[in-house]
């Protein structure tokens, strides 16, 4: 099991605080917006329009250091393309996860 | 040089904002949400560099590049490794960046930008770029200057103020840093892997999770720079 971590963002911040804390800001305030988004597309049946909102929130689990989370969202983001949802519970609790480590930091 | 950032995620735009804001004399003019709004700067402003995502809804990165008659340099970013091909196609793409970007690499795209500027070098991809005139390395061990052929050489680690250089039967400690020996290595065929590691790539017997083998030697792979190492694969 893996767990979100501050480590790329640590590192590409560097001595530089204020762009950490800035940065966890777009974070905090981007991620929500694109989860309701996938949410609405899934719920309203639309697989293709998900797989883009796939395709962005993958990029923040790059950024959060889950790599087999991210291994999970290329393949999700590939099946949605043909209207496959089988990974959305899956994705759906990385995502959680991300949410409350978002609010701890 | 003035550039201009084109993503449709903040975070995304943040982190190359914060990139550029490393690098002496370049001058983020403007930042753009979508392609649609950026063909409409770039067709009444002259900027030098414009650093692009592939993927946004509607106008994607690469309609913008076909759109344009006379784009600046681009520098593309993208999630997505099975873009790269699209950077061969067009003379403004200098470079290819996979997220999330990271400083190193983004230090790498400078060069070739300036490169490229300077009219020495124009749209040829990272991998293209290390034509070595030589094969080899000279290292100083105790005084005396010892050639290592590259191809020898299976991989480097960094141990505090020394190197280690580690060939086939036998391992030489040296007085540098990891920065300096990876870039008298040809791009093309070493590459970091981690803060402490550069390997030779084509001494690889597999890949494991977060660590690849060669000989019998494990070595770790930071997240950071796994997404280069994914992309240097050929993957079936």
């Amino acid at each position: 099991m893996e767990y979100p971590n501050l480590n790329y963002i640590n590192e590409l911040s560097g001595d530089d605080s204020s762009f950490k804390v800035a940065f966890i800001d777009i974070l905090k305030r981007e991620f929500p917006d694109e989860i309701s988004e996938y949410m609405n597309n899934i719920k309203n049946e639309h697989p293709r329009e998900a797989s883009l909102n796939v395709h962005k929130l993958k990029h923040k689990f790059n950024i959060l250091g889950l790599e087999q989370g991210y291994e999970l969202s290329v393949l999700y983001e590939e099946e949605l393309r043909s209207g496959d949802i089988s990974l959305h519970e899956k994705f759906v609790a990385i995502l959680n996860q991300i949410e409350l480590f978002l609010k701890t930091i | 040089m003035t550039c201009i950032i084109i993503d449709d995620e903040a975070s995304a735009r943040a982190i190359v904002a914060h990139l550029c804001s490393k690098v002496p004399g370049l001058e983020i003019i403007e930042q753009f949400t979508n392609a649609i709004d950026a063909i409409k700067f770039l067709n009444q402003k002259k900027v030098d560099i414009a650093f692009l995502d592939i993927h946004m809804p509607g106008f994607t990165g690469i309609d913008l590049v076909q759109t344009l008659k006379s784009p600046p340099m681009i520098v593309l970013t993208t999630s997505d490794t099975n873009f790269a091909i699209a950077s061969y196609e067009y003379e403004a793409i200098v470079d290819y960046l996979v997220k999330p970007l990271t400083w190193e690499r983004f230090e790498k795209t400078i060069v070739k930008i300036k490169k490229a500027s300077l009219g020495q070098q124009s749209s040829i991809p990272i991998e293209s770029e290390a034509c070595i005139d030589t094969e080899e390395l000279y290292i100083n061990i105790d005084r005396r200057l010892t050639k290592l052929k590259f191809k020898d050489i299976l991989f480097v680690e960094a141990k505090g103020d020394y190197i280690e250089v580690k060939t086939v039967g036998k391992t030489y400690t040296v007085h540098s840093t990891l920065k300096k020996v990876k870039d008298k290595l040809p791009e093309n065929s070493f590459l970091q892997i981690h803060r402490s590691f550069v390997i030779n790539f084509s001494k690889i017997i597999d890949i494991e999770d977060n660590s690849v083998l060669i000989e019998k030697n494990v070595i770790p792979i930071s997240r950071s720079n796994r997404p280069e190492l994914m992309r240097r694969l050929n993957l079936l």
